[in-house]
């Protein structure tokens, strides 16, 4: 009985060694099909294929957001810290679309520039009350040569 | 040793077998033992549960500060968070009980793992709907197709699939094998979850709670989070102690112990 189960434990050790190697083969296989958006250094070392839909994600570069006054036209530098593009879109963005916020756009490159049709924001891990928000901000003030990203 | 050890059998260890682990791995597979212990706690675990949700909940709603970017829609966290950690934890256990069923041939095993596809199936629908509902105002879309919200899909599709699994095979023992292999196998999906945040760039943000450098949450956030996701841990205890105990006595309709029990 003993021999027998350890078959039984043998097996389904087996069971699992298995299904874990080749999932971890096809997902090192799929590795940039499962990436959500490229990155904007991604875009400039020609990875991005051309004329496709694709997704670019980073974070918007402070100062850099231009809207046009007379319609819903918003042009932003989009940054990964390393390389800049620039992403034109026509529509409403969400709520949580602020300079230094990541977002994510899908749209296609045309002459250099992202021209977006979705623009998602990008929420980070971290859970804040205002006031506490409100004296980093404060303290970040006082000492300006901090990155601007 | 023996090896089956089912039925109403008196619990007294021989000299030989006095370590106390396998003492309490047999109690545990026997059936009367279990259903007893599951009818002595499931209750007990309900309304304790009962009670920390309603404390966290209004801790959540009430004490807990709005968020410096979002304001009061993150307050979702505290049903979308433990819900999302209770469809993984539920699962190992689920895919734990089954290999124990198989390997020991367990039939309360077999009965703990059947009995948490639906509860595990439940928290994961929870954790997609709660998330999808955050997403639109946070995000902009109700659903993308990132690496973490197409795997926790997987996962609701994985418990669905054992429950469709376990209905299509009469026999309760093939289908306890069949359905047990199914889970081990999907169980290589509950790491993909939890790390597709790291491993690929999604739409979906990291890991706040469980960080190398700690929580990077407001202390009055965590607090009733910790406590509706303990709520949540007991209300699986209680509704899973109910359906094993549902599943023995369908089990063991024929035995002594099951008609003394509804004879009264």
């Amino acid at each position: 009985m003993q021999a027998q189960r350890k078959t039984r434990l043998l097996i389904v050790a087996m069971i699992l060694a298995g299904v874990s190697i080749s999932a971890v083969l096809a997902l090192l296989s799929l590795n940039e099909n499962i990436n959500l958006f490229y990155s904007p250094s991604q875009v400039h070392a020609g990875e991005v294929p051309a004329d496709a839909t694709i997704r670019i994600g980073g974070m918007v570069v402070k100062g850099s957001v231009n809207r046009n006054p007379d319609n819903l036209e918003v042009s932003f530098d989009l940054t990964d810290t390393a390389k800049v593009v620039t992403v034109v879109y026509n529509g409403i963005l969400p709520d949580l679309f602020r300079e230094g916020q990541g977002i994510v756009a899908s749209g296609t490159m045309q002459n250099s520039r992202f021209v977006a049709d979705q623009v998602l924001a990008k929420h980070d891990e971290t859970y804040m009350a205002p006031e506490i928000s409100e004296s980093i901000k404060a303290a970040h003030d006082r000492q300006p040569e901090e990155s601007d990203y | 040793m023996t090896s089956h050890y089912t039925g109403s059998k008196n619990h007294t260890p021989t000299p030989g077998q006095t370590r106390s682990f396998r003492i309490w791995f047999h109690r545990f597979g026997s059936s009367s033992y279990f259903y007893h212990m599951a009818s002595r706690w499931g209750p007990r675990a309900g309304w304790l549960a009962l009670i920390l949700m309603v404390t966290g909940v209004y801790m959540g709603l009430f004490v807990a500060p709005p968020d410096y970017q979002m304001g009061d829609s993150y307050r979702i966290i505290f049903i979308h968070v433990p819900s999302a950690w209770m469809s993984l934890s539920v699962y190992v256990l689920m895919a734990v009980s089954s290999a124990i069923g198989l390997i020991w041939k367990m039939k309360v095993s077999f009965c703990v793992s059947r009995a948490c596809a639906p509860i595990g199936a439940a928290f994961t629908f929870c954790a997609l709907v709660t998330g999808s509902l955050w997403g639109k105002p946070t995000w902009g879309t109700y659903w993308i197709w990132d690496a973490r919200l197409t795997s926790e899909l997987v996962l609701l599709f994985l418990y669905v699939g054992y429950m469709a699994l376990d209905k299509a095979i009469p026999d309760r023992n093939t289908a306890s094998r069949a359905t047990a292999v199914l889970a081990l196998v999907g169980l290589v999906n509950i790491p993909i979850i939890h790390y597709s945040v790291e491993w690929w760039n999604t739409l979906h943000q990291g890991s706040t709670v469980f960080r190398m450098d700690g929580p990077s949450i407001d202390a009055r956030m965590l607090v009733p989070l910790l406590i509706t996701t303990v709520a949540m841990n007991l209300y699986f205890v209680s509704v899973l102690f109910n359906r094993v105990r549902c599943e023995l006595l369908d089990l063991e309709r024929r035995t002594q112990w099951v008609r003394k029990i509804v004879n009264g």
